[in-house]
């Protein structure tokens, strides 16, 4: 793997009646080619920003922004438009040309790199084919669901066969299943054509679904970033630890833990879960001193083909029981009290 | 024996002295008002063009010609097509060698006409989804070729409509260019009509526009629909 997007030190400032703006605030990140790389962060933490800067659609303020050899903050807008061509972009309200067709908006693109008649017309059946749509080539946008409208986006910025694709919000307006095929789509995309895939989102399930790492931002700047695995599993940063307790329900807060208080005597720890954690060997033996258990609250459920969640139990006995049943645990996983 | 009366006097419509008359304004002001929709239409299409590319934060932003081109259109919209016709007289002698008759009164029409279609143009612009360019810009498109190529076909629907409401304006104009010389149903109404106080005459007319204008609006409606395809 070689890195194809790199931010060096990248700042992007708007001048505003009320004071420069900084949307994009001393990113570094690197993006290796072939990878799905999702960019997390809620509502105004400058991500949509961070994404155009890479095709230059908003211009890097300071720091340098490799994309595929070139710095495009050292671009003029006539190489922009050409290093353009090797971006393609998709996005939540798909964009689509509403005058010209299914082939019609696929063939834009390459017009404008050149391509001759025969070949448009080649690559246009070939990618309504790859995305499905070979029906609808001549139907207009507004004939079209929002899932197949998506489906065009990817055709259209995939038709002058770029290397990078950003997909910036590309399924917020979507109901969740066709979310789900559109995000297998792009996995697809990412399988079987190699390219590239930058994923913006507000959603930690579209990451968990396709991206292999992730950058959370917050106001401008990367809070956390590492592969979804540990994103998922260790989150450290606050706006992390958030984002992950909105998709995963695994410890018992506020007023879901003094329901668990009210119905459960005795102490209640959260034992996470992973490959290899043998959770059952040990809770077998509590009957042994005394100590019943029982299971709270919790799920488990795989990222990247690795086991991972949380199960709160509540653990009745003898005092220095319980606290030995809690040693065990500790021996082969990591336990916390509920709080 | 029989002496053509020449000039009816009383309050009725003579179809064989006033159809022919009025057959012949109809022609005039078919010709003023189509040659006014063409000429005032292509330079209004431009100049909405250039008021829209070049606004802030427009493709082609351009503070100077933003601010030359609207201060034009704010200068010479107001003007009441009766006085802007005597204001640029001269001009219109210039390029026709008369300031009589239809052909003359074209090039005031058309004079007006580009400053209130730059602005109907503009308006329909702006209302398209930002979203649209911005994907035209990334896949590399130049500022000109989604200029030249995606603006004026993705406002299409909104533009004729808005065409078809220059097209009854400038009607409106014509008439009153008529009463100035220009020919017309304005003319043929004023002076067979109102001059000589024959209201049948005037009536007519006004049939004669309200089905001139209801046609017009019939196929701009046509039009539009089978583009926006609702």
């Amino acid at each position: 793997m070689s890195p194809i997007i790199e931010f060096r030190d990248v700042s992007k400032v708007f001048e505003s009646p009320g004071g420069p703006i900084r949307a994009v605030d001393g990113v570094d990140l690197t993006i290796e080619a072939g990878e799905i790389f999702g960019v997390i962060g809620y509502s105004g933490a400058g991500k949509s920003t961070l994404v155009r800067l890479i095709n230059g659609l908003e211009r890097v303020t300071s720091g340098q922004l490799l994309v595929d050899g070139d710095d495009v903050a050292t671009l003029t807008e006539r190489q922009l438009e050409l290093k353009r061509r090797d971006i393609g972009m998709i996005f939540q309200q798909f964009n689509l040309f509403s005058s010209r067709t299914v082939a019609g908006n696929v063939a834009f693109p390459l017009k404008v790199a050149g391509w001759p008649k025969a070949d448009r017309d080649r690559r246009i059946a070939e990618l309504l084919d790859f995305v499905g749509l070979l029906d609808r080539a001549h139907s207009y946008p507004d004939q079209l669901s929002g899932g197949q409208k998506q489906r065009v986006g990817i055709a259209r910025a995939l038709a002058a066969q770029p290397k990078i694709l950003l997909a910036d919000e590309s399924t917020s307006a979507l109901d969740p299943q066709t979310t789900q095929d559109v995000l297998r789509l792009l996995r697809k995309v990412n399988d079987e054509l190699g390219v590239t895939i930058v994923v913006i989102t507000h959603e930690l399930e579209v990451v968990r679904a396709i991206a292999d790492r992730v950058a959370v931002l917050e106001d401008g700047r990367v809070a956390e970033h590492g592969t979804v695995f540990d994103i998922f599993t260790k989150p450290q940063a606050e706006v992390t630890q958030r984002f992950v307790s909105t998709v995963i329900h695994d410890r018992p807060r506020g007023a879901n833990l003094d329901r668990l208080r009210r119905n459960h005597d005795g102490r209640i720890v959260t034992a996470t879960i992973a490959d290899g954690s043998r959770l059952g060997t040990v809770l077998a033996s509590a009957g042994a001193l005394g100590v019943t258990f029982e299971i709270v609250y919790g799920g488990i459920g795989t990222l990247q083909d690795q086991s991972f969640g949380s199960l709160t139990l509540a653990l009745n006995g003898a005092h220095d029981a319980v606290e030995t049943v809690v040693g065990r645990l500790r021996e082969v996983t990591t336990i916390e009290e509920a709080s | 024996m029989s002496v053509a009366v020449l000039v009816p006097t009383a309050s009725e419509f003579d179809w064989s002295f006033h159809g022919p008359k009025l057959v012949e304004a109809l022609g005039q002001t078919l010709y003023m008002v189509s040659a006014t929709l063409l000429i005032g239409g292509v330079l209004g299409l431009g100049l909405g063009l250039a008021l829209y590319t070049t606004r802030r934060g427009g493709l082609l932003a351009n503070r100077g010609v933003f601010g030359v081109a609207n201060l034009l259109v704010n200068i010479f919209r107001p003007i009441p097509f009766l006085i802007l016709l005597m204001v640029i007289a001269p001009v219109t002698v210039a390029l026709i060698g008369t300031r009589l008759g239809s052909t003359a009164m074209i090039v005031p029409l058309s004079f007006a006409a580009t400053f209130g279609v730059s602005r109907i143009v503009e308006q329909n612009l702006v209302a398209i989804d930002p979203g649209v360019i911005e994907a035209a810009r990334a896949t590399g498109a130049s500022r000109w070729r989604i200029v030249a190529t995606l603006l004026v076909p993705e406002a299409l629907g909104p533009l004729i409509l808005g065409f078809t409401f220059v097209f009854v304006a400038i009607v409106d104009m014509s008439a009153l260019a008529g009463t100035l010389d220009g020919g017309g149903l304005g003319a043929f109404a004023l002076d067979y009509g109102y001059k000589r106080w024959n209201f049948a005459v005037v009536w007519i007319t006004v049939l004669v526009i309200i089905l001139l204008v209801q046609v017009a609006q019939a196929i701009g409606n046509r039009l539009s629909r089978k583009v926006l395809r609702r």
